[in-house]
């Protein structure tokens, strides 16, 4: 689904060099649930950005789902993101202006779908992670876990093949880390959507199908 | 899409209230003005009562002299010899209307101080312009070659002469120790209009220095044509017997000046070319340039505003920065957001425009109702109203423009590490 060839990412500024990924080969297959580990620092995020082509790499190959992305157009781009991707944030990254219902709906904005069709859509996503009751509500009147799953919902209304979320549970304590996590493993069991998680959690992390570890920009394992 | 766009900016604006409303002063208080100095413009540009036929009409209205040996020359009006002469025998114009300048006159009516302003026509005068005779008529040609002592006065001298409700024409005023009779009252003339007086009077031919041979002389007239295509015919006419018309004459002025200018103008021309007297000999008068320096300054003008507005923009996108990294994270292109951005500014400017326009129609009532510029009516008129429009567009899309572009250089990783 995802292969990542001889990947390298270096942070240029002024007064420095970073080089936050040093050579990264990995390959994802469809359907499989990856957790990515390693201290703070070491590159998790640059990884992940990259995958979902948020950011290029400054060397390397990816190619998703057989197709090689780097000659894409700002226009391409966003089509792919759109259409195959799903991102769920450690932050959240809600809008906050926007109802829940708005915010689950915001994907299919992008695509030409009529209002009826995206309502349909954003209720059923919101279903998925029980949320059903908070269609109306602001994500300021929301718990943390609420809004990951509102972040959710977001991430697979327009049913992407592939989901990137950075440090999901990251915020959350571990009973509504865990319902999170359970979300994800449904969606991966049930839809056969491919998950790549960064997470700091081993508990976490051993509930997914493989683990890779990075550290300073390597992989390790 | 565009109604997403259209909805999506209307729900943005009513979220960010505050921006929304600065914004919005701003840009309804900058067109206001614009539409305000527009009007005026408009008023005095636009044929009105009662030069109503100005778009086929030319003005000769300067005629300057010049030394080739130094640098004096004279600049006035043509003088009545000129017209009489050379352009009275001109083939195109269908009618001429030949008339002085005014000039102030001092009368005591009941021994009460008035200053009026008096201006002497010839007949044809009252067939170019077209005055609402509210009494009596026009002075005839038979009235002006019989040297008779007519006048047509303004309601407002009717007003100061005579009782309320009192005819007036067949009564007499004294101008100059001179009893003159009245033949007809119009309406007011708006202090701006290029024709403007209280007393018309004929243009008497007994006065000895109107025969004089001379070229300059302080007078106007109007050559009004069949239809506005005559315009260029008329030109080259007026320029070909304007080039025969001698200057070597030794009856005509002093000889030390052997060169002359003089054109018939569009009113646009005549304005420019009074604006700058002197400095363009072409026919043209130099109406392009003033119209691109006009434009400049209004520019110019415009910019302040508009450098505030794109400040203002920018903020309102540093604000909103984690939503657009979420946008593009979940499919919006660079140019999607442009335009939307785009959009939402042009919804502002115009909704400001619209406020500008309301608030100037209160304006523009409140310096009618004033009449501090003497009758003047201005109007916010369809003219007016579509260069508002252009106005609030230009506006619109100059401080939309480079904020919108900013924002689509912007780094979706950083706009989302931003929170
Ligand atoms: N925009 C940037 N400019 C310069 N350096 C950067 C930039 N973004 C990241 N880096 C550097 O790249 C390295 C990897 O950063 P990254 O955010 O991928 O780490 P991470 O593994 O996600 O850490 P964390 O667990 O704290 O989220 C770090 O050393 C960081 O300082
Ligand atoms: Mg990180």
């Amino acid at each position: 689904m995802i292969r990542l060839q001889n990947i390298e990412k270096v942070y240029r500024t002024s007064a420095i060099e970073t080089l936050a990924l040093n050579s990264i080969s990995l390959d994802i297959a469809k359907g499989e649930f990856l957790s990515v580990m390693g201290p703070s620092g070491c590159g998790k995020s640059t990884l992940l950005n990259i995958m979902g082509l948020l950011d290029a790499p400054t060397k390397g190959d990816i190619k998703i789902d057989e197709q090689r992305t780097d000659h894409f157009s700002d226009k391409q781009l966003a089509q792919f993101r759109n259409r195959k991707l799903g991102f769920v944030f450690q932050s959240y990254h809600l809008i906050n202006d926007l109802k829940v219902l708005d915010n689950v709906e915001l994907p299919l904005l992008y695509r030409t779908s009529s209002g009826n069709e995206r309502k349909k859509l954003a209720s059923a996503a919101l279903e998925k992670v029980g949320l059903s009751n908070r269609v109306k509500h602001f994500p300021s009147q929301l718990s943390g876990g609420q809004k990951q799953r509102v972040a959710i919902a977001r991430a697979i209304v327009g049913r992407p093949e592939i989901i990137l979320a950075d440090e999901p549970t990251g915020n959350l304590d571990s009973a509504m880390g865990s319902e999170i996590m359970d979300i994800l493993l449904q969606l991966n069991a049930t839809d056969n959507t491919t998950i790549i998680m960064v997470t700091h959690d081993e508990y976490m992390a051993s509930k997914t199908h493989r683990l890779v570890r990075l550290f300073d920009g390597v992989l390790v394992q | 899409m565009l109604r997403n766009y259209f909805k999506i900016a209307i729900a943005v604006l009513r979220r960010k209230k505050f921006f929304t409303f600065i914004s919005l002063f701003g840009i309804s208080f900058t067109l206001t003005i614009v539409i305000i100095v527009a009007a005026f413009v408009d008023n005095m540009f636009s044929a009105g009562y009662p030069d109503i036929n100005r778009d086929r009409e030319l003005f000769v209205s300067r005629m300057q002299i010049r030394s080739s040996t130094n640098a004096s020359s004279i600049n006035a009006g043509p003088s009545y010899y000129f017209i009489d002469h050379y352009v009275s025998r001109l083939k195109t114009p269908a009618k001429i209307a030949i008339l002085s300048g005014n000039f102030p006159v001092t009368t005591y009516l009941n021994n009460k101080k008035q200053v009026t302003s008096v201006r002497s026509t010839n007949d044809q005068f009252w067939e170019v312009l077209q005055f609402q005779f509210v009494e009596g008529k026009p002075y005839t040609k038979q009235q002006i070659d019989n040297g008779e002592k007519v006048v047509v006065i303004s309601e407002a001298v009717r007003s100061n002469y005579f009782n309320e409700g009192v005819a007036a024409v067949g009564k007499y005023i004294e101008l100059l120790n001179m009893q003159y009779r009245v033949t007809g009252v119009v309406k007011n003339l708006p202090s701006a209009s290029n024709v403007y007086a209280d007393i018309f009077t004929p243009l008497t031919l007994t006065q000895e220095d109107m025969h004089e041979p001379s070229l300059v002389g302080g007078h106007t007239c109007i050559l009004l044509l069949d239809s506005k295509a005559n315009i260029p015919k008329m030109k080259e006419e007026f320029n070909q017997m304007a080039a025969k018309v001698p200057m070597d004459d030794k009856k005509i002025d002093n000889k030390i000046f052997d060169r002359k200018l003089v054109f018939a103008d569009t009113f646009l021309e005549s304005f420019v070319r009074d604006f700058h007297a002197g400095f363009t000999e072409g026919a043209g008068a130099g109406v392009d340039i003033f119209i691109l320096i006009v434009s400049i300054f209004f520019l110019l003008f415009l910019l302040l505003p508009t450098l505030n507005l794109v400040n203002i923009n920018i903020s309102r996108i540093m604000d909103r920065y984690s939503e657009i990294g979420v946008r593009k994270a979940f499919g919006a292109s660079s140019r999607t957001l442009v335009y939307q951005f785009i959009v939402e500014n042009l919804i502002l400017t115009f909704i400001g425009g619209a406020i500008g326009v309301g608030l100037s129609f209160i304006i523009v009532q409140v310096i009618n109702s004033m009449d501090f510029m003497y009758n003047n009516r201005i109007s916010v008129n369809f003219h007016v109203l579509s260069f508002a429009l252009l106005a609030s567009l230009v506006f619109g899309l100059l401080s939309g423009v480079y904020p919108a572009w900013r924002m689509s250089r912007m780094n979706v990783v950083m706009a989302l590490k931003a929170q």
